[in-house]
């Protein structure tokens, strides 16, 4: 029986202290991208560059059909808008969940940790908080491509938003996995290679799926198993105001999934432990 | 806040703790509860040891120097205590509050400067401060309020509005120490507080840290690897290649030791262990 055990004083935390932590895990997370203005700037430029050079190009060379949830023959710049919000999240998930583990930000994931709320719950906030600043980029760059003409439904900005939510957890949820879990991936040039160009090329972002069953059903198959093609749907469908219960099903779970790997697999230790034997602080 | 504050209440319940034990449990004098307590923790990086069987105990409002060289151990034995690594064996426990087992009752009672900077530089004084109140679950009033008190004790009271970035290394390092703070944690742990700064900035923050011990009455854990920074009255643990090779009050020890100052003792004490292999009795 330890002496703890034994002692009245109230233990746990109240809602209000969760929320509290919550609340400031985010703000902090909002200033500090607010400060870093290249990271904003790189993170709107690279789907602008799809949009207005990519998308223009093939304009032409793609024919999109009518198919769910447009409702009339659209450019291909509006097709692949959805896809290019996805693609900022995967960027933004995968980026602030690397330097979440490793070294870059040692120093304030100590802070983090050393907070008496579980640590559970202190990855969670922190998988919001990325997810809150991809919004951010998400909302700049639908702005910006309001401008050059794709405009869905004004209701649709806010039919989005917890699609947005539950894809930007995702994301992240998976980058976390991925950097607990392999080693090498701590060059960010890897995890694009094996990562981000597989997940974003392999899906729904840059062509329907029905126009990639044509040219290779394997590959149709592939997209199909990959839930960033359900992140992009799930973002599409949301975009028009309308559900794809499929792409919700399946991003859900991998939400759930990702989320209870990470924190399961999460060890601060790893930061430390090649530099313990080598460096001399111990 | 709310009507239960974590850090208000550590003061008191550090006191009542062992009050209300069970029949079957020893019963301990409250005040005997040591801030820190070590008991045979051992940690390995793969086949390197790190810390072998390390015991000791930091006593409320007491200043307990840990002396060590670099790679010492003492960096590891940090991140234990803080629960940044898992503890392979051994127990750590904090007022009683076995890290653990409950570690959120340990944390709330703990503040923590670690060696390396961990402020947020592109953020101003007071948004670090609430940032660190917001994850002890302080809310925003309250942690000005608190935020208000601690710069005006550490002398930056004018620059609370002021970017981290263009504080001087002394002063931030009096804000992490006043950041630890916040939530009016019992035990203070320092690893290598001084390094870097100049050697006014260390007499400052050494002289600081004697206080809170004093009026405050908080206990603290200050490692380092310099020895003058550690006076005749203060308990002293030394750790050298993961081993505690003597603990006690830092002029017994010397006596004990048979050396003239600390540097003597210290030295006496690692090339006795390095010749013998074992710790002295």
């Amino acid at each position: 029986m330890s002496v703890a055990a034994a002692r009245s004083d109230p233990t746990g935390f109240s809602l209000r202290e969760y929320a509290t932590c919550l609340a400031g895990i985010v703000w902090r997370e909002g200033l500090r991208f607010l400060h870093q203005r290249e990271r904003f700037i790189s993170a709107l430029v690279r789907p602008l560059v799809w949009l207005f050079i990519f998308a223009a190009g093939f304009r032409q060379v793609l024919g999109i059909s009518i198919i769910p949830p447009y409702e009339t023959y659209i450019l291909y710049e509006v097709y692949i808008a959805p896809g290019l919000m996805a693609m900022i999240q995967l960027f933004n998930g995968m980026q602030s969940s690397l330097s979440m583990v490793y070294d870059r930000e040692m120093g304030n994931m100590r802070t983090l940790l050393v907070s008496p709320l579980p640590r559970w719950y202190l990855l969670f906030c922190k998988l919001l908080a990325g997810t809150a600043v991809s919004l951010l980029q998400v909302y700049a760059f639908l702005l910006i491509a309001w401008f050059w003409d794709i405009e869905p439904p004004p209701i649709g900005y806010l039919t989005v938003l917890p699609a947005l939510i539950l894809s930007g957890l995702m994301l992240g949820a998976l980058g976390m996995l991925i950097s607990s879990g392999v080693r090498q991936l701590e060059n960010f040039a890897g995890v694009m290679n094996f990562v981000i160009f597989p997940m974003f090329f392999a899906s729904s972002a840059l062509y329907p799926l029905w126009r990639v069953q044509e040219g290779s059903p394997m590959l149709a198959y592939v997209c199909q198993l990959n839930p960033f093609t359900h992140a992009v749907e799930l973002i599409r469908f949301a975009l028009y105001g309308k559900m794809n219960w499929v792409s919700f099903a399946v991003v859900a779970g991998c939400t759930a999934l990702f989320m209870i790997g990470a924190i399961l697999a999460y060890d601060p230790s790893r930061g430390f432990s090649r530099r313990g034997p080598a460096g001399g602080e111990t | 806040m709310g009507h239960h504050d974590p850090a208000a209440m550590t003061a008191g319940d550090a006191q009542r703790g062992g009050g209300s034990l069970p029949a079957a449990g020893p019963v301990r004098d409250p005040a005997e509860v040591a801030a820190l307590s070590i008991a045979g923790v051992t940690h390995s990086y793969g086949k390197r040891v790190a810390l072998a069987d390390v015991s000791f105990e930091v006593a409320p409002a007491s200043f307990t120097a840990l002396l060590g060289l670099n790679g010492a151990g003492k960096s590891t034995l940090f991140s234990l205590i803080t629960r940044l690594f898992g503890i392979q064996s051994g127990r750590i426990s904090i007022f009683g509050y076995d890290i653990g087992r409950e570690p959120s009752e340990a944390l709330r009672r703990l503040g923590v400067v670690f060696q390396p900077r961990t402020l947020d530089l592109d953020l101003s004084v007071m948004q670090n401060l609430l940032y660190h109140a917001a994850l002890h679950g302080i809310g925003r009033r309250e942690a000005r309020s608190r935020g208000g008190e601690v710069l005006e004790r550490i002398d930056l009271a004018d620059r609370a509005a002021s970017k981290v970035r263009d504080l001087s290394g002394g002063q931030m390092r009096r804000l992490e120490i006043a950041r630890a703070l916040l939530h009016r944690p019992n035990l203070l742990l320092l690893d290598e507080p001084t390094v870097g700064l100049d050697v006014k900035a260390r007499a400052d923050i050494l002289k600081h840290v004697r206080q809170l011990v004093a009026a405050q009455g908080i206990g603290v854990l200050w490692a380092t690897h310099l020895f003058d920074e550690v006076a005749p009255s203060d308990d002293l643990v030394v750790l050298h290649l993961g081993k505690v090779l003597a603990k006690g009050q830092v002029a017994n020890l010397i006596a004990k030791a048979g050396g003239n100052d600390i540097n003597s003792a210290f030295i006496r004490l690692t090339e006795a262990f390095e010749k013998t292999g074992s710790v002295a009795p």
